[in-house]
């Protein structure tokens, strides 16, 4: 299934994680999502773009914000919008799962943005959904998290111009973050000069280096002189798993504090996908302060979300 | 079709009979529903029929260690019979069922039912090393064996608990029962739907990792031999495993394993994007897994290639990687792919021949697997040469869930005679 997210011209047809993207797609959504920057912070937030178009999200797993912010970028771009909730039993089945999709799909939809608990979902639903549908994966599993990781290199971009320079750390579970697995990605065709990842080893898979980043155990030698730091969020789950003892420990080794952030580069920035747990991921002074973009990021995360839907939706040549 | 009293020749056949090392070109005599004799020519012997096999290869039916007849999933799909079917069209004349199929082989009256379910084909049921396969209690062991079970197992059910896993093997131990063991530790097993290692890791599928069966296979192997049980590893996925157990064979422990069809040609990477198809278990794992198994095959720790069939419907595929159901629908291509070792030179053909049918019978201490005189003429003829394409509509399977389909095969079966008699033809033959 090689290049199911473009069609022959190159252009994005899906958006479901970065195999087969490139250094320009990636510049291409950034550049896009810099127009509509301006649009959000007018007053009348509206343009035409997308009228007539209609755009499903359809989350199997429960997310206030991610669906929140892709239900305001698309109405800002003037499409209709359905919110599909449909319900998972522990024993979900593929018939539902199809039966779910050809159903929304008969009210003559255009995109379906989805989120789910299972790792290809999103590449399932874009191999079985008609021709004429487009899927943006909004999660799914521990698999990517595309324009998560998309919104996050455009605030990187803008408080940071090169990234071939930069140093960005990830912190946290990379184990099962497919926010991490994205952005490393994203990073990594953007050509970043150096990506680390730290956490324990119960939060990291043994062949993290594969995915061309540096390993690191102990958080103050991972954010020494680092451009950027992303916190990732940990699960309440973890502890049962015995992946971690505790929340308290986990803060003593791997919390950010105002202490160790004076580790890092004087003009860090510090990111988190939300929503944060105060004093375990970082301090509250951390999050609120003035290295903190963790606002921008959800802001951005509508222009960036405006961007991939208009540009799947609507012929390059009119952008 | 023929009759099962008829007098058969097999003319002029490439001949490999693996249990006297014979292979070349002769005659092979078939009367009253065994073998009489290869020879190159007979005189006294005056044959009701005779099958040119000029240019065809003959060779022992088929003794399939681990074949699934019924889907598992839990409403009956297809039809029994036609699956059997299957199987004769590709050469099985000799199969084992495990016992995590529905209903699980675990009373005699279930035993029973499946060892006489087909009257062309023979079927062995391995019965359950516990009860309902849950690994806590012991299972009807002997009684099982008395209804028809050839083994016992836990199937794909890992027994988590070892003194129970002790205990069963002892227990088994004493009726000089055989056992199949899946080895795979059931907590680092849990969740998993794929090898842990770089591609796991960029799909986000939780991974099954190697450790998951090298510990278990360790383990086993230590209750093995302060049992002395009877031990037979099933479906070995990683060449650790492989060096694992051949070490234990130089030890003198009399354990002995067997690999499946497609794990010797898929790997971990085949995975990518999400295909189903390949979603197995054990996992599929990596190229050096797949070395080690083929090194495992060639130099005889591996004793066995199984079919490991498992008939799904397009539903259990239809679903995101982790919710869908493991395993393929490998009849059509076993005898094929296996001839691929060949021309590859893996093994040789008569090793080939050995891993499908002599070896797999050895495991099983029965009479099957060879031309010898008097043992049931369970024969397979095939044709080597004739190239082909796997695709829906040449699969005898009712299932077409394989990651084969569009694959350039070579190789088919032309005819298959269980206890003498003609059970499957190639329709592409005029009959006599």
């Amino acid at each position: 299934m090689t290049m199911l997210q473009t069609d022959s011209q190159g252009h994005l047809r899906h958006f479901l994680n970065f195999d087969d993207l490139s250094y320009q797609h990636l510049i291409s959504i950034m550049d896009t999502a810099e127009s509509f920057v301006g649009i959000t912070k007018r007053s009348i937030k509206k343009v035409p773009l997308l009228r007539g178009h209609t755009i499903v999200n359809l989350f199997f797993e429960p997310s206030t914000r991610t669906l929140t912010t892709f239900e305001l970028a698309a109405k800002r771009l003037s499409a209709d919008v359905l919110n599909f909730h449909p319900k998972t039993s522990a024993t979900k089945k593929g018939e539902s799962l199809l039966d779910t999709l050809h159903t929304i799909e008969a009210m003559q939809c255009d995109m379906f943005i989805v989120r789910h608990a299972d790792s290809g979902a999103a590449h399932f639903i874009a191999q079985h959904t008609h021709p004429d549908v487009s899927v943006i994966n909004a999660g799914d599993g521990s698999h990517a998290h595309p324009t998560q990781a998309m919104l996050d290199m455009f605030t990187i971009r803008h408080h940071k111009t090169d990234f071939t320079k930069l140093s960005v750390a990830i912190v946290g579970d990379v184990l099962h973050s497919r926010v991490a697995r994205s952005q490393i990605h994203a990073l990594n065709l953007l050509q970043t000069g150096e990506i680390r990842v730290i956490a324990p080893k119960t939060l990291l898979s043994n062949h993290i280096k594969t995915l061309g980043v540096e390993v690191y155990h102990n958080l103050e030698q991972g954010i020494k002189d680092v451009d950027v730091i992303i916190m990732l969020r940990l699960q309440k789950e973890r502890m049962q798993g015995a992946l971690l003892p505790s929340e308290n420990e986990y803060f003593q080794l791997y919390g950010l504090t105002a202490n160790k952030l004076k580790l890092a580069k004087p003009d860090v920035i510090v990111m988190h996908p939300g929503p944060i747990n105060r004093g375990v991921e970082m301090d509250s002074i951390v999050a609120d302060g003035p290295h903190s973009v963790i606002l921008q990021q959800v802001s951005y995360g509508i222009a960036i979300r405006m961007a991939v839907m208009s540009m799947i939706l609507t012929p390059p040549q009119s952008q | 079709m023929s009759t099962a009293t008829e007098k058969i020749c097999i003319q002029n056949a490439h001949i490999i009979n693996p249990a006297e090392n014979f292979d070349g070109i002769s005659n092979l005599y078939l009367a009253k529903q065994k073998i009489v004799t290869i020879h190159p020519n007979l005189t006294d012997f005056t044959p009701d029929r005779i099958i040119d096999a000029t240019g065809l290869l003959v060779i022992p039916g088929l003794v399939d260690l681990n074949l699934h007849l019924k889907s598992p999933e839990i409403e009956p799909k297809f039809n029994f019979n036609r699956e059997c079917e299957a199987a004769q069209a590709n050469g099985i004349t000799t199969l084992c069922c495990p016992p995590h199929q529905r209903p699980y082989i675990d009373t005699p009256a279930v035993a029973k039912m499946v060892h006489h379910s087909n009257k062309q084909l023979q079927i062995l049921p391995i019965g359950s090393l516990s009860k309902e396969l849950a690994g806590e209690h012991l299972s009807e062991m002997v009684s099982l064996q008395q209804a028809g079970c050839i083994a016992v197992s836990n199937g794909v059910y890992a027994i988590s608990d070892t003194l129970v896993l002790r205990r069963a093997l002892e227990y088994a131990s004493t009726h000089d029962l055989l056992v199949f063991i899946y080895a795979q530790d059931h907590w680092l097993q849990r969740h998993g739907c794929m090898h842990e290692g770089k591609v796991s890791l960029r799909l986000g599928l939780t991974g099954i990792p190697e450790a998951a069966e090298t510990i278990a296979i360790a383990r086993d192997l230590a209750l093995i031999e302060q049992t002395g049980v009877r031990a037979h590893f099933c479906r070995l996925s990683c060449h650790k495993s492989v060096e694992m157990v051949s070490k234990a064979q130089q030890q003198g422990l009399p354990v002995t394993a067997d690999v499946s069809i497609s794990h010797l040609y898929l790997t971990d990477m085949d995975v990518a994007d999400f295909n189903t198809n390949c979603h197995v278990i054990p996992p599929l794992r990596t190229e050096q897994d797949q070395l080690g198994l083929k090194q495992g095959i060639a130099n005889g720790t591996i004793q066995a290639i199984c079919s490991d069939h498992t008939p799904l419907t397009q539903d259990a595929k239809l679903a995101p990687f982790p919710s869908s159901l493991p395993g393929i629908s490998s009849l059509d291509s076993f005898i094929p792919l296996a001839l691929r070792l060949v021309n590859d030179n893996t093994i040789s053909l008569s090793q080939m021949v050995s891993l499908l049918s002599w070896q797999p019978a050895q495991i099983l201490q029965i009479n099957a697997g060879s031309l010898n005189p008097d043992v049931w003429a369970n024969i397979c003829i095939i044709d080597t040469n004739t190239e082909w394409t796997l695709t829906q509509d040449n699969m005898y399977s009712q299932a077409y869930n394989t990651p084969f389909l569009g694959w350039p095969l070579q190789g088919r079966v032309k005819y298959t005679l269980y206890r003498g008699e003609v059970v499957y033809q190639d329709s592409s033959i005029s009959i006599n």
